[in-house]
């Protein structure tokens, strides 16, 4: 078959969407592997009701702290799975010499990542707030806050999954660089729920991460990228 | 997108050390445009290596990978989007159908029609699996499948990493034919094998 008579060659942006697509397919073939760090969600956070005092008032004072350090965890569960697979069994290798920037091709993949691991927990937010004792009146924030701290952790989760795919074991490696990097995530994604429930302004927790995610999704997909190319070695 | 010369490919004096082990020691090869390059040695000569170095996933020590006239590490993506890689992985996710894979991995390079999918899945002998989940085909099939890929890519260098492997009879002399087809069409064609391949013109490089 000879080569490039009258094919259209792909964008840059058509093979992002294509990645993305193919990505949430596959999560969609494997459910209950998608649904694990929503399940380890839910569970975390409604230990904390079932050890501590039942008291209302107790439990709204310290939701804010469990529902983000419960988020974070959650998604640490996914991240290492990034990259493995795809390294594994070549995809990486052909992502490479697709003739599409490689960057791009990791955002994509950050953004599936987000839709099959985050949203999730974005959806179950409400009801861990409701076991928490949140009132419903800061559940719309709440999830805002949830899917930006959680669409920043998938992008500097990419950028360490691809960092630790060179070591075997790399779970504990990969928490141990991540969640240093997630603390500004954390502390101001607690302040903007704390805020919620107390039913002051939350415009400054929700603009500072916002910016903080552009930031890292600006970033992260190009480190994430060198490491992918330097693991193939 | 023309490039300056059509000169294919020249390996230049490559040196490649994997930690202790100096692997490849100053490896040449000149390959224009329309030529099969058979890379042949015993395990652990290199074979692999020298492949990964020309696909750019190893970095050389030293000398250098020319493309048709430019050193690849100057090319960048628009080199990969030349070249078809078929390595021990055949990139193909268990949960999706050979069709879904193939549509996926060509679809990064070009647009691909369901007829073009067709003809080349009928071509490589596996059409009538082609909507089966990948992890219920066996590994010669799963090669075929690969082999739709580097088909379809539309790229004039093709490295080939033990293609034959898990191939039957008819596969490896149907591989064979597709792999003159592609030399004898202006393509550039290196492929590691142990067993001898059958076809006119093939030009064998040894590593020891």
């Amino acid at each position: 078959m000879n080569a490039g008579e009258g094919t259209v060659p792909t964008g840059m942006l058509a093979a992002a969407a294509a990645t993305f697509r193919r990505d949430v397919a596959l999560a969609f073939r494997r459910p209950g592997q998608m649904l694990q760090p929503v399940v380890f969600f839910l569970i975390v956070t409604t230990l904390f009701p079932l050890s501590l005092s039942p008291q209302l008032s107790q439990l709204r004072d310290i939701s804010p702290g469990i529902l983000w350090v419960g988020a974070l965890l959650s998604s640490l569960l996914a991240l290492e799975s990034l990259f493995r697979a795809d390294l594994e069994d070549g995809t990486l290798e052909q992502w490479v010499i697709s003739g599409q920037p490689l960057a791009v091709q990791v955002l994509a993949r950050i953004l599936a990542h987000w839709t099959v691991s985050g949203l999730p927990l974005v959806a179950a937010a409400p009801l861990v707030g409701a076991s928490l004792a949140v009132p419903a009146s800061a559940f719309g924030t709440t999830m805002l806050l949830l899917g930006l701290g959680t669409l920043c952790l998938s992008g500097l989760g990419a950028a360490g999954a691809a960092l630790t795919l060179g070591s075997r074991r790399a779970s504990v490696l990969l928490s141990l660089l991540v969640l240093p990097l997630a603390m500004p995530i954390l502390i101001f994604g607690a302040r903007g729920v704390d805020l919620a429930i107390l039913g002051e302004p939350t415009r400054g927790p929700l603009l500072l991460l916002s910016a903080l995610t552009i930031l890292t999704l600006s970033l992260t997909p190009w480190a994430a990228a060198s490491a992918v190319r330097i693991s193939l070695e | 997108m023309t490039a300056p010369t059509q000169t294919g490919l020249q390996v230049q004096g490559v040196h490649l050390w994997r930690g202790e082990r100096h692997v490849l020691r100053g490896v040449h090869l000149d390959a224009p445009l329309g030529t099969f390059w058979h890379v042949r040695g015993p395990n652990g000569a290199g074979k692999t290596s020298l492949l990964r170095v020309v696909a750019g996933f190893l970095w050389p020590e030293d000398g250098k990978v020319v493309w048709n006239g430019q050193e690849t590490r100057h090319l960048g993506d628009e080199f990969g989007a030349q070249m078809a890689c078929l390595g021990h992985e055949p990139a193909l996710k268990a949960d999706l159908t050979a069709r879904e894979n193939i549509r996926y991995l060509v679809g990064l390079r070009r647009a691909v029609t369901d007829v073009e999918l067709d003809a080349a899945f009928s071509r490589l002998g596996i059409a009538e699996h082609a909507d089966r989940p990948t992890r219920m085909l066996s590994a010669g099939q799963k090669r075929r499948a690969a082999m739709v890929r580097v088909l379809l890519s539309d790229a004039s260098l093709w490295l080939l990493d033990e293609p034959f492997t898990n191939l039957d009879v008819a596969g490896v002399e149907l591989f064979t034919g597709l792999l003159a087809e592609h030399a004898a069409g202006g393509g550039v064609v290196l492929a590691t094998t142990h067993q001898p391949i059958p076809a006119p013109g093939v030009r064998t490089l040894e590593l020891a």
